[in-house]
C-alpha cells in the first residue's frame, strides 16, 4: 500500500502524470526511478526540424529590413503591416516549437527531467506575446535551458541572460551606457539605460524580491550589462553575426562599478559575468531557487524546514543543480500522501495524454487544448512566469473548461478507452473510491473517460 | 480650475471625512433605491500616468518627456484638454466625452503604500489592500463584499477570466466566466459530477458557481461586436494584438451582461495587460496609443452594453504604481511611483481631476526619478465603497483595509 502511494507521487507529482505501464515500472523504487533520469544529459528534442535563435532572429531581422525599405517606396494596396508580416513569419516557428515540446512531455521516459526543463523554463520565462519571441520562445528553452538543467546554476544563469531572446524580452539589447563612446559620439542625442534585464535578473532570477538589493543596485546593474547586445544590426550597429550574442564595447558604461557593497573593476564583457557568478552564489538566490522549487513539486505553502534544506544543498553544492533535486527526492515531505498540487492547465493536458495514449497531433491543433484552458505555452504574459498556486488556477470557469474539455475527449475516444481499467493504473493509491464508483455506474464509455480526467485525483497531483 | 491645488484639496477631505459621520443612514437608503454596481479594472504591468494623463501644462513635462511628451491641446495629436494644466492622451476619446458630460473623474499622482518597483509584489499590494505584498491571502474587493448590505446573490463577485485575481478572492461567494468554445457536457454528466464532488468542498463550490454564472450568461445573445473582430482575427497568434482586442471585447460585453441582472453579482472584476511599456513607448501614435485606444474603445462598449444600468455604475481603472518620469535609453520608460486612475460612469460625480499635483521640477520628484505621490489610492477605494456600494466605515477601517487610517475615505466622488 506504501508503494502503491509513493509510486503514484513519483509518477504523477515528480513527474508528468502516470502512462498505463508506469506505476509497475517504478514497483517498490519510486526514488530509484527518479534519481536514474537525472543521469544522463538532457535529451535534445528530436523528431522536428527546429531552427536555432540565430537562423530565425537573422531571417526576422531581414524580414524587417525589406519592409523598412517598402515603406520607403509607395505603398502597394493590400500590403499586410510590418508587425504582421513578420507575424507570419514566426507563427510556423512557434506552433512546431511548441508542438514538439509538448510531443516530447507526452512521450517521455524521464517525464521528471522534462518537468525540470519547463521548471526553469518557467523560472526564466520569456513570452510569446512580445512579437519577435514568438519565433524565439522554444529555441530559447532548446538551447539555454534544456543542457544546463542539470548543471550548476551559475552556467544555467549565464547561458539565460546571455541568449538572444531574453535580451529582446527584456529590452537590453539597445541599453546604452551614458558614458559609452557611442552615446558620447551621439552627443545630444538621448541615449542611456533600460533597466528591464537587470531589475528582472535579481527580482525573479536570483535574488527575489527582498532579496537585499536597493535602486541603486538596479540602476548600475543595468550600467554593468550595458553592451549585452545581439550581432547584426544596421549602419554603425552591422558588426557581428546576425542573431548572435554580441558584446557591443561602444554601448558598454566604462569604469568600475560598486553593486551590493562589492567593487567591479573595470572589465567589459566580464564585469557583467563577475556580478551574475556572485548573484548565483548568494545565499538569497539558494533560498529563493529553494522556496520554487519546493512549492512546485511538494506544496503551494511548502515546509520552511524543507526550503532551508534544499538552500543548504544548493549552497554547499555551489549551485550544482542534480544535488538540489537528489535533496529533494530524499525529502521526506516530498512523499506524504495527499494531493498537495492542484494541476496547472498545462500538467492537466500532458497528464490526460500521457495516460490515455493520446496522440499529439500535427500542427496548430496540438496546441488548442492549451488555448481552451488558459494556458498558451510561452505565454505567461510576465517574466514572473505562470503562477505555482492552486488559487491561480482553480477559479470556477476554469473547472468548467477542463470539464468541457474532459467530454470532448470522452466523447471521441467512446469505447475505445476503458476508464475503469486505466483509473486504478494511473492514479493508483489515490484512486479514491467514489471515483471508482462513479467511473464503474456511468452509463457509456466516454462518461467514464470524463468522469476520470475530471475526478478530484486527476485534477491534482 | 477644476482640479484642487493642495490647500483647497486637503480643505475637501477633512470636510468630507467629517460629513461621513452623519452620512451612513443616507448612503444605506440610497443604495437600496438605486442598485449600485461597480467594474473594477485592473491595469497590470504598470501605466504611464504621465502619458494617459499629461500635465501639459507643467513647466517641466515637455522637457523631462522628451520624445514621448504630448503636444498641448489644439496642436495636432496633441492632449484632448480637462484643464490649464492636464490633457487626456489622444486615443481616450470616450474617456474625454465622458469628462465632458461629468462622468469621469481622473485622479492623478496616486499610488497605494507599496515604494518598491517590482510589478509582481506592487500588484499583490494593490490587490490585498494591506501596506506589504503578501501579507492576506484574499483581496479587498472580496472583503468588502462580504460586507455588503443584504439582499445577497449567490455570488456577489464576478472575475470575468477563467481563473479569479487576488483582489477578489476570499471567503465572500464570488464566480469566474470566460467564453467556452466548447459544448457544455450533457446534465446526467454535470450530475454525476456535482456527486462526485461531494466530498471535496473546493471543486464543490466551484462547480456550482460556474454553473450558476454559465446560465445566467446562457440567455445572452452573442456578443456581436467581439464575434465581427473574432471572425476577422483568422487563426490565433497571426494577429496577437487583435485577438486580444477581440476578447478584451468579450469580457466587457459579459461583465455588462452579469450586471444587467436583477439577481446577478453587482461587482464585476478584469484584467488588462501592455502597460509595461519599456522600450518604443511612442507618443501620439505607437505601442501605448495602441493600448489605450483599445481600452477606451472597451469603455465605450462597456456604457452601451450596460444601457441603463450604466447610470447606477462606477467603473474604476487603477494600476500597480507608474513610470519614471524621464524617458529611458530606449524610448520607454521605467518602473516608477505614483501614477493617474481613473473613475468613470453614470453614477460617478465626474468632470473633475483630483490632484493635489507635486510637480516635476527635479526637487518635487520621488528619489528623484518619479511622480511623487500626493495620494493614497485606498482613499477613493474606501469612498466608492463606502458612498456607492454601503460599506460601513467600520468594516472599511477593520476587515477591508486592514491599518488604513491615515487614507481616510474620500467622499463625494458619486452623484448625491
Amino acid at each position: 500500500m506504501l508503494d502503491a502511494t509513493q509510486s503514484a507521487i513519483a509518477a504523477n507529482r515528480f513527474g508528468l502524470g502516470a502512462r498505463p505501464r508506469e506505476l509497475a515500472d517504478i514497483g517498490s523504487m519510486p526514488r530509484e526511478w527518479l534519481r536514474v533520469q537525472l543521469q544522463g544529459a538532457a535529451p535534445l528534442l528530436s523528431g522536428a526540424q527546429l531552427e536555432d535563435s540565430a537562423h530565425t532572429l537573422a531571417r526576422a531581422l531581414e524580414l524587417r529590413h525589406e519592409l523598412r525599405e517598402e515603406r520607403q517606396a509607395p505603398a502597394s494596396p493590400g500590403t499586410p503591416p510590418q508587425l504582421q508580416r513578420v507575424a507570419q513569419l514566426l507563427r510556423p516557428v512557434y506552433v512546431s516549437e511548441a508542438g514538439a515540446r509538448f510531443a516530447q512531455a507526452v512521450r517521455s521516459e524521464r517525464p521528471f527531467l522534462e518537468r525540470l526543463v519547463q521548471f526553469w523554463s518557467n523560472h526564466f520565462a520569456v513570452s510569446v506575446d512580445k512579437p519577435l519571441l514568438a519565433g524565439l520562445a522554444g529555441s530559447f528553452e532548446r538551447e539555454a535551458i534544456r543542457p544546463h538543467v542539470l548543471g550548476r546554476f551559475s552556467e544555467l544563469l549565464l547561458a539565460v541572460e546571455t541568449h538572444p531572446a531574453m535580451l529582446l524580452y527584456l529590452d537590453n539589447h539597445l541599453s546604452v551606457g551614458p558614458h559609452s563612446s557611442l552615446a558620447q559620439r551621439a552627443g545630444a542625442r538621448r541615449l542611456g539605460i533600460n533597466e528591464n534585464l537587470a531589475r528582472e535578473i535579481l527580482e525573479l532570477h536570483t535574488l527575489g524580491v527582498g532579496g537585499g538589493y536597493t535602486q541603486g543596485d538596479v540602476t548600475t546593474f543595468a550600467e554593468v550589462l550595458t553592451g549585452w547586445s545581439l550581432g547584426g544590426g544596421r549602419g554603425r550597429l552591422a558588426a557581428g553575426e546576425p542573431g548572435r550574442f554580441l558584446f557591443r564595447a561602444e554601448l558598454h558604461e566604462p569604469g568600475a562599478k560598486l553593486m551590493r557593497n562589492t567593487r567591479y573593476a573595470d572589465g567589459g564583457f566580464g564585469q557583467g559575468v563577475a556580478v551574475l557568478n556572485d548573484l548565483a552564489r548568494a545565499p538569497a538566490t539558494a533560498h529563493f531557487l529553494a522556496g520554487k522549487l519546493a512549492r512546485h513539486f511538494v506544496a503551494d505553502e511548502p515546509p520552511p524546514a524543507l526550503i532551508a534544506r534544499l538552500a543548504g544543498a544548493f549552497t554547499a553544492s555551489e549551485g550544482d543543480l542534480a544535488t538540489v533535486y537528489r535533496t529533494l527526492i530524499d525529502a521526506r515531505e516530498a512523499w506524504e500522501a495527499g494531493l498537495a498540487k492542484y494541476k496547472t492547465p498545462n500538467d492537466f493536458i500532458t497528464s490526460a495524454y500521457r495516460g490515455l495514449g493520446l496522440p499529439v497531433e500535427e500542427g496548430a491543433a496540438a496546441l488548442a487544448p492549451f488555448e481552451l484552458l488558459g494556458q498558451r505555452t510561452w505565454q505567461p504574459g510576465s517574466p514572473a512566469g505562470w503562477p505555482d498556486r492552486s488559487a491561480d488556477w482553480d477559479g470556477a470557469s476554469a473547472l468548467l473548461k477542463r470539464i468541457e474539455w474532459a467530454d470532448g475527449i470522452g466523447a471521441r475516444l467512446g469505447s475505445r478507452c476503458d476508464a475503469q481499467q486505466l483509473a486504478p493504473l494511473l492514479l493508483g493509491a489515490n484512486l479514491a473510491t467514489p471515483t471508482r464508483t462513479a467511473i464503474a455506474h456511468a452509463a457509456s464509455a466516454g462518461q467514464a473517460t470524463t468522469l476520470l480526467l475530471a475526478a478530484p485525483e486527476f485534477l491534482r497531483r | 480650475m477644476r482640479h484642487l491645488r493642495r490647500r483647497d484639496f486637503l480643505q475637501l477631505t477633512s470636510l468630507t471625512a467629517g460629513a461621513a459621520l452623519l452620512g451612513t443612514r443616507l448612503t444605506l437608503a440610497a443604495v437600496s433605491a438605486r442598485r449600485p454596481r461597480f467594474v473594477l479594472i485592473l491595469m497590470r504591468g504598470a501605466l504611464d500616468g504621465l502619458a494617459a494623463v499629461p500635465p501639459y501644462g507643467d513647466r517641466d513635462y515637455a522637457a523631462l518627456r522628451g520624445e514621448v511628451a504630448l503636444h498641448a491641446p489644439g496642436a495636432a495629436g496633441g492632449a484632448l484638454r480637462l484643464d490649464d494644466t492636464f490633457g487626456l492622451h489622444p486615443a481616450l476619446g470616450f474617456l474625454a466625452e465622458s469628462y465632458q458630460a461629468r462622468e469621469l473623474i481622473v485622479l492623478h499622482a496616486v499610488a497605494t503604500p507599496y515604494r518598491e518597483r517590482s510589478h509582481f509584489d506592487g500588484q499583490d499590494l494593490l490587490e490585498n489592500g494591506t501596506v506589504r505584498p503578501h501579507a492576506l491571502a484574499s483581496g479587498w474587493l472580496n472583503r468588502a463584499l462580504g460586507q455588503l448590505p443584504p439582499p445577497q446573490p449567490r455570488a456577489a463577485g464576478v472575475a470575468l477570466g477563467q481563473n479569479v485575481p487576488l483582489i477578489m478572492r476570499g471567503s465572500a461567494a464570488v464566480t469566474s466566466w470566460s467564453p467556452s468554445r466548447l459544448g457544455a457536457p450533457d446534465e446526467d454528466t454535470l450530475a454525476r459530477l456535482t456527486d462526485l464532488y461531494a466530498g471535496d468542498a473546493l471543486l464543490a463550490g466551484r462547480l456550482a458557481d460556474g454553473l450558476t454564472a454559465a446560465t445566467m450568461m446562457a440567455g445572452e445573445s452573442p456578443p456581436a461586436e467581439a464575434m465581427a473582430s473574432a471572425a476577422a482575427m483568422g487563426p490565433a497568434g497571426a494577429a496577437p494584438q487583435r485577438a486580444a482586442q477581440a476578447r478584451y471585447a468579450q469580457l466587457v460585453q459579459a461583465a455588462a451582461g452579469f450586471l444587467r441582472e436583477e439577481e446577478g453579482p453587482r461587482v464585476a472584476v478584469f484584467d488588462t495587460s501592455g502597460w509595461d511599456t519599456h522600450a518604443n513607448e511612442g507618443a501620439a501614435e505607437g505601442q501605448l496609443a495602441s493600448r489605450l485606444r483599445a481600452l477606451d474603445e472597451g469603455l465605450a462598449l462597456l456604457k452601451r452594453a450596460l444601457g441603463p444600468a450604466w447610470n447606477d455604475t462606477a467603473v474604476l481603472l487603477v494600476t500597480e504604481f507608474g513610470r519614471t518620469v524621464a524617458v529611458n535609453g530606449t524610448r520607454g520608460t521605467d518602473h516608477g511611483t505614483a501614477s493617474a486612475a481613473f473613475l468613470l460612469g453614470g453614477a460617478v460625480a465626474g468632470g473633475r481631476v483630483l490632484a493635489d499635483w507635486p510637480g516635476l521640477a527635479p526637487r518635487a520628484l520621488y528619489q528623484g526619478r518619479d511622480l511623487q505621490p500626493t495620494l493614497d489610492l485606498r482613499a477613493p477605494f474606501k469612498g466608492i465603497l463606502a458612498e456607492h456600494l454601503g460599506v460601513s466605515a467600520r468594516a472599511l477601517e477593520t476587515e477591508v483595509f486592514p491599518d488604513s487610517a491615515a487614507a481616510r475615505p474620500l467622499r463625494g466622488l458619486l452623484r448625491a
